[in-house]
């Protein structure tokens, strides 16, 4: 046991006077996830008050051909202004990307308006162009407006209800509550956080075995009176503590992180206070003895720092796979799902931000099951520890 | 106190170490001499117990290296070859890990800590970050930390490599300084004149067996060349290819 302590407080003081190791732990995975995060959600945000505030301004070939039409789309918050004099002018504007969208009312407009035949009014973007489209759509949804007024305008005139053309209402009931929302987006949170945490002791994997191989240090360790499996016990608890403490970290500042972000604004409002943290600290933990054991395990079987390096990219990402596959698939939580970990952090922590209720039961097999694959992991390690080809 | 009896080690279809056998008793300095790839370091592997025969047997003070490896250990302070330090500890702390890990108490970690940099002369550059120290320094600081737990028997693994003049010469004050104090002291290298210069008995091995193990006057008469060197030469000539 004092071996065990020895080699931890080595392995903690020795990684904490590396600056690439404590960036990686204390710097990059706790902001990394709020960066990006605050990042999409500012991105969203922007869009989503763009569409509804935003005065488009439309360019309109042959305005007084139809006045009303003109007043109509102003009064939707669409600047009718001057644009190209003709059609061909205007095709080949939109097609350069100098404008998004152009409406051209032919001559015969007023006619046609007049005879009750279909008037023929030209929109013309380039739907390919994603950005420019938002902005035919609403063009086109203001004119399908003025369309519905009119006909409604008409049955009037004959004395039918223009109920007659409305045969089904449809009303939608959404049931999804502001915190139920915000589980989408904040879904991909504990992504974050697994992802913070496997990132805090990654380098402190590599420097305990692939990194003090090719330092020529593992040899002169190994030839010291000591048991194998005390080194690797304590090389494994030092980097659980730098992943652990990178998970609490990345906790903190998605707290911190998501006071300033505008979700309200965004119809969310995430069950993320203090409490929450705390309780998602617990429920994640266990998933660091898993994430240390595997890391090292990995990293006992490669060469060098830089295979291991390699090998712990793939180690970091494949965690997201689990929620990946049922997400795509839009599975509910089951009980089986428990015992998958990563997946079972996932769609807890996603019930805790839901603010719904959290089924003991479940965190009870996803704590346990997480802890027993942790420790057999760990088991192989030091089983690996006693083989003489570890020194490569 | 070392006894090594008839041990084998293949790596695959390489036979590194086929049959050595020799002792190393105490209070002596022994060499073990042979070209690059002779199977030295095999063989002092094997000694520190990182790697185990697949024939034959060693002990350390009686004790057999294969099935009490943790005791043997305990009777052994190594210097593997190209042996690295953690480069973010002070040379101090370098050592003062090993002592801890040999389970000295606190105070008994400084006491020996303060003896090895005295008895290896590092007082200068004891509480510097080894990041960017010399080769001699490194290998200064490698030894002492073999010697936290004052082993018996010390096993030096091409100790010299890399090292100039001055360090050379300290670092045979060192060795004698082991020899006097009763320590059995087994160092292997490549270079003869060095061998002779200090050592009270020679192993010469080369394709993984043992051509000569004798004193300097005794490889002198046997290979009948009275120069060292072509004495070294003859002797590997005389175990023949492997």
């Amino acid at each position: 046991m004092r071996t065990l302590l020895t080699v931890f407080a080595k392995e903690v003081v020795d990684n904490f006077r590396d600056r690439r190791t404590l960036a990686s732990a204390l710097i990059m995975g706790p902001l990394f996830g709020p960066m990006l995060f605050a990042f999409v959600i500012n991105l969203s945000l922007e869009r989503a008050l763009d569409d509804t505030d935003r005065t488009l301004e439309v360019p309109v070939i042959g305005q007084q051909h139809a006045p009303n039409l003109m007043g109509y789309l102003n009064s939707h918050n669409i600047a009718v202004v001057e644009g190209p004099a003709t059609r061909d002018a205007a095709i080949t504007a939109v097609n350069n990307g100098e404008r998004d969208v152009i409406v051209v009312v032919p001559e015969s407009f007023g006619e046609q308006l007049a005879d009750m035949v279909p008037a023929r009014v030209e929109l013309i973007s380039d739907q390919a162009n994603t950005q420019a489209e938002r902005d035919a759509r609403r063009v086109r949804t203001a004119l399908h407006g003025y369309n519905q007024e009119l006909a409604m305008l008409r049955l009037v005139a004959r004395g039918v209800s223009p109920q007659v053309l409305r045969p089904i209402n449809v009303d939608e009931v959404d049931v999804s509550t502001p915190s139920g929302r915000s589980a989408m987006l904040l879904g991909m949170m504990s992504y974050f956080f697994i992802f913070a945490l496997l990132m805090g002791g990654m380098y402190l994997a590599i420097d305990t075995t692939a990194g003090e191989r090719e330092r020529g240090s593992l040899e002169p360790l190994l030839s010291l009176p000591v048991t194998r499996d005390q080194l690797m016990l304590g090389k494994i608890a030092a980097t659980c503590v730098f992943m652990a403490v990178s998970l609490l970290l990345s906790l903190c500042s998605f707290f911190v992180a998501l006071k300033f972000m505008p979700l309200e604004q965004l119809g969310m409002t995430p069950n993320f206070g203090p409490a929450v943290v705390v309780a998602a600290f617990f429920v994640l933990a266990p998933f660091v003895l898993l994430g240390a054991s595997l890391m090292t395990l990995v990293a006992s079987f490669t060469k060098s720092y830089k295979e291991a390096q390699t090998w712990l990219s793939i180690v970091l990402v494949a965690p997201t796979l689990p929620i990946l596959i049922v997400s795509i698939l839009t599975l509910r939580p089951q009980l089986e799902f428990m015992f998958v970990p990563s997946l079972s952090q996932h769609l807890l922590l996603v019930d805790m931000i839901k603010n719904e209720p959290v089924n003991l039961i479940h965190v009870a097999i996803s704590v346990s099951s997480t802890l027993a694959i942790g420790a057999a992991l760990t088991w192989i390690c030091a089983r690996l520890y006693r083989r003489e080809g570890l020194l490569g | 106190m070392i006894t090594v009896d008839g041990i084998h080690k293949s790596f695959g279809k390489v036979r590194a170490v086929r049959g050595v056998s020799f002792d190393a008793p105490d209070g002596k300095i022994t060499g073990l001499l042979g070209p690059n790839g002779a199977g030295k370091s095999t063989t002092l592997r094997i000694l520190y117990t990182v790697l185990r025969p697949d024939e034959g047997s060693a002990t350390i003070n009686g004790i057999n290296v294969v099935d009490d490896s943790l005791a043997a250990r305990k009777c052994i302070g190594a210097l593997p070859h190209g042996a690295g330090l953690y480069p973010h500890l002070t040379a101090r702390e370098n050592i003062a890990y090993y002592a801890k890990l040999c389970g000295l108490s606190n105070d008994a970690v400084d006491e020996r800590v303060e003896h090895l940099v005295k008895l290896l002369e590092i007082d200068d550059f004891a509480d510097r970050r080894t990041k960017g120290f010399s080769q001699g320094q490194r290998t200064k600081v490698s030894i002492a930390r073999s010697l936290v737990h004052n082993p018996q028997n010390v096993i030096l693994d091409e100790p010299s490599n890399g090292l100039d003049v001055m360090a050379t010469r300290s670092l045979r004050e060192v060795i004698l300084k082991l020899k006097d104090a009763g320590h059995c002291v087994l160092f292997s290298s490549h270079v003869m004149q060095e061998v002779a210069a200090l050592c009270d008995d020679i192993v010469i091995i080369a394709n993984g067996k043992v051509a000569i193990d004798d004193s300097t006057d005794g490889i002198r008469e046997r290979t009948g060349c009275d120069d060292l060197e072509d004495a070294f030469v003859k002797a590997i000539e005389m175990v023949g290819p492997a």
